[in-house]
């Protein structure tokens, strides 16, 4: 049992938020989130350079060798910094899949260059209508001779799919919609015939699209892994992002936290700081607790994970924990600053509204709270 | 980072766990499996035979007879102690007047009193709350006044959990109202409860038991002897004592051995109906409240780790208390809410030990679960009540 970070490790904590502290407060944020492509890509650049584009991919697959931990090192700081350059669509979502289901050939052709930062990705899984489902895929591919597959259907809501220039597409090779088994995924490139993108920007700062599919055409050479065989995957890179996702929202609600504190010992009402009122403290103790409990629970789901432990349960509770505690958070945060709270001037309003995006994604509280009620 | 324990640590906790198995008297395990109560003889029993292993006072240094065990041996001890179904120490002796006795006491004190709370041959209990003083305890009233050699102790101590039991009291008293702030001219005084002018009386509580009292003190002479460390420094002695009560403050691992032993009993038919598992809204309380049971497991399991680097505990450990306290009294209504009508039957008799556990009125434990869920609304009460320990949150870690 160890709660302490490895020399790498520190390393790595430290180069973050140092980067973070030097080189993206909130207004520089807002700036890249308001520019056309929703990100900077030249800080994307510099993720890559930093080797934190690479971390959490075997050595083999040209990536660091790291895992989970570090992951949640990096992603707790963007959690903080407010980071809308897309490393969870590229680098946990599209890249963990492309990791799990590549082969070689595939690896270093796709792969290779999203860890060199030179290659937008987006996974296109959920659907219009799959909600929290994860096995819910109507899109189909239907093998057209021996070394093509015609894909078509509707993905909605992928997570950097306006910026992608590869779509990592899930579709059914067999069985129905709601099938375990026949789901596999294709690597698709967005300027195929029949690939319609609607990209438009999140509540949170972030940009996404709806991805139509109709009839089309992809090499086989584009099928990741075995056909049918793409849904222990997707779970698998499901399980990672939701990690990531707790660990930045644990950096936004301890941020939350600090500033809110700090404000409270500012502003000053009926000729005291608000921070004396004790209906105040203790909604600001509840906070404390919030993430401190969140903390912990990440540490377990996210150590369980490293050690390569089962960790189906793990994933519901934190995202569980998180959900619940991350909108305790959020709105305390909004309601300790009055008015300023609900101004899109501050900074404390688009940290509440990214803990309410990762709230619902892959799967919010209730979703997760019923997979443990068994 | 990593969440394995060494292997020494593991066979550490096989090595507890094997004692546990084989040597823990037979009969106070089914008691307790039972929900059987524990008589004053048992429970002294009980605590001779954790100390005749050495395992009674895990907390103590070891030149006193403590077990100079690592935090995370501790974790793995109360984890078996948990397993087992263990009763829970009494902690008054152990746990509060040893610390300060050992850490404030004369060598004549440490020689007198330490080697009596290891052996449980005496019984402590605690007078700090007064009538007029609960969670403002620095304005108690009791005043021990100076004559001679002796003080005499005049006023009311209540709540003192088990009085009737107690062989000595330590106690908070005035020793001089002259002072610039309350917290100072309080002192830390040892009582003989068969001192003349000591009476007990007892409270009954919401569930119907006598468990704590209120103990009178009328002109009671106490030779100046059992006064601990300095005159007018007992508010100090007694926040030490409440850092040592920090251990297993928070049951974490009586918690878990209660959820997984409602788990279980949520999986069987009772009395021929569904089991609980089918039903979701229940099933999905449990499973909350062992999210946040987890969460906390991580939390203390964090406090320990900084405690054995030789940091002071972080902020993580001043929540213990409240979450600690609000997850008992959430699965002691999860308790009650398995029960149904099973709830309703008051009758405490079948409890004793003579009682057959075959002829109960419900099934098990079933008609214990409200007595226990009302008793334990004293939970976020006791050991300064949950809004008291906000503030201190509010005050020691926000700087509030």
């Amino acid at each position: 049992m160890d709660f302490t970070l490895n020399d790498e490790q520190s390393m790595l904590d430290d180069s973050v938020a140092k980067f973070l502290a030097n080189d993206y407060d909130f207004d520089t944020r807002q700036g890249y989130a308001a520019s056309t492509t929703g990100f900077s890509p030249e800080v994307w650049r510099q993720f890559a350079e930093l080797g934190w584009t690479a971390v959490p991919f075997s050595e083999a697959d040209g990536g660091l060798g790291y895992g989970p931990v570090e992951t949640m090192l990096i992603m707790r700081h963007f959690g903080r910094g407010l980071v809308v350059e897309p490393y969870l669509a590229n680098v946990v979502l599209a890249g963990g899949a492309l990791a799990r289901t590549g082969d070689t050939e595939q690896k270093s052709r796709w792969l290779e260059p999203l860890i060199a930062g030179e290659l937008q990705t987006a996974l296109a899984h959920t659907e219009p209508q799959s909600r929290y489902r994860l096995t819910d895929v109507a899109t189909t591919a239907t093998q057209d001779g021996d070394d093509a597959y015609v894909l078509s259907g509707s993905k909605g809501v992928v997570l950097n799919g306006g910026n992608a220039e590869l779509l990592l597409v899930s579709a059914r090779t067999s069985g129905g919609q709601f099938d375990d088994t026949g789901v596999s995924l294709f690597a698709v490139p967005r300027d195929a015939d029949g690939v319609t993108v609607r990209r438009y920007a999140t509540v949170d700062g972030h940009t996404a699209a709806e991805v139509g599919l109709d009839a089309v055409r992809v090499s086989r050479d584009r099928l990741l892994g075995e056909p049918g065989a793409a849904g222990a995957a997707l779970a698998a890179v499901f399980g990672d992002a939701i990690l990531a996702v707790s660990a930045e929202a644990v950096g936004i609600m301890q941020i939350l936290t600090e500033k809110t504190v700090e404000y409270s010992k500012s502003r000053v009402q009926f000729g005291v700081p608000i921070g004396s009122f004790q209906a105040l403290q203790h909604r600001m103790v509840d906070m404390l607790t919030a993430c401190e409990q969140s903390y912990s629970l990440l540490l377990w789901a996210t150590m369980l994970a490293a050690d390569g432990g089962d960790t189906d349960r793990a994933v519901s509770s934190i995202k569980y924990q998180i959900g619940t505690a991350g909108k305790l958070v959020g709105q305390e945060a909004v309601q300790l600053h009055g008015g300023m709270g609900v101004t899109w001037e501050l900074d404390i309003a688009h940290y509440f509204k990214r803990l309410t995006a990762i709230g619902q994604l892959f799967g919010n509280a209730d979703h997760h709270l019923d997979r443990l009620a068994v | 980072m990593n969440l394995t324990f060494s292997e020494d640590e593991l066979r550490f906790r096989d090595d507890v766990r094997k004692v546990f198995d084989e040597e823990f008297p037979a009969d106070l395990r089914e008691f307790r499996d039972a929900g059987v109560t524990i008589s004053r003889d048992d429970q002294i029993r009980y605590q001779k035979w954790l100390h005749e292993r050495g395992w009674f006072a895990i907390n103590w240094p070891v030149e006193y007879g403590g077990t100079g065990w690592t935090p995370v041996q501790k974790y793995l001890f109360m984890q078996e102690l948990a397993r087992i179904n263990a009763p829970d120490i009494v902690p008054f002796g152990v746990s509060m007047v040893g610390p300060v006795i050992y850490t404030f006491g004369s060598d004549e004190q440490k020689e007198r009193f330490l080697p009596d709370i290891l052996a449980s041959n005496v019984w402590w209990c605690q007078g700090y709350s007064e009538p007029g003083s609960g969670s403002d305890l620095a304005s108690l009233k009791t005043r021990a006044d100076l004559d001679g050699d002796h003080y005499v102790v005049n006023g009311t101590k209540t709540w003192t959990t088990l009085a009737q039991f107690a062989d000595w009291i330590f106690c908070l008293v005035r020793t001089s109202s002259d002072v610039a702030r309350r917290q100072e001219g309080i002192s830390f005084l040892l009582i003989d409860m068969q001192t003349p002018g000591v009476t007990v009386k007892p409270i009954i509580t919401i569930e119907g038991e006598h468990e704590v009292n209120e103990v009178h003190f009328e002109d009671v002479r106490v030779p100046a002897a059992n006064l601990v460390g300095e005159e007018g420094e007992g508010w100090t002695y007694g926040k030490v004592l409440l850092q040592h009560e920090r251990t297993n403050i928070a049951a974490v691992h009586y918690s878990k051995f209660r959820i997984d032993r409602l788990r279980a009993q949520a999986e069987r038919p009772v009395r021929g109906a569904a089991p609980l598992t089918e039903d979701r809204n229940f099933m999905r309380k449990l499973a909350a409240v062992e999210v946040e049971l987890r969460a906390l497991e991580f939390t203390e399991l964090r406090t320990l780790a900084a405690v054995a680097s030789g940091k002071a505990p972080g902020p993580e450990s001043s929540i213990l208390k409240f979450v600690g306290t609000e997850i008992q009294q959430a699965i002691d209504e999860l308790y009650v809410e398995a029960a149904g009508y099973y709830a309703l039957p008051f009758v405490p008799e079948q409890y004793a030990p003579d009682f057959a556990v075959d002829e109960r009125i419900g099934e098990g434990n079933e008609t214990a679960s409200a007595p226990r869920y009302f008793n334990f609304r004293k939970a976020s009460i006791y050991g300064g009540s949950n809004e008291i320990q906000k503030n201190i949150v509010s005050k020691h870690v926000l700087g509030l």
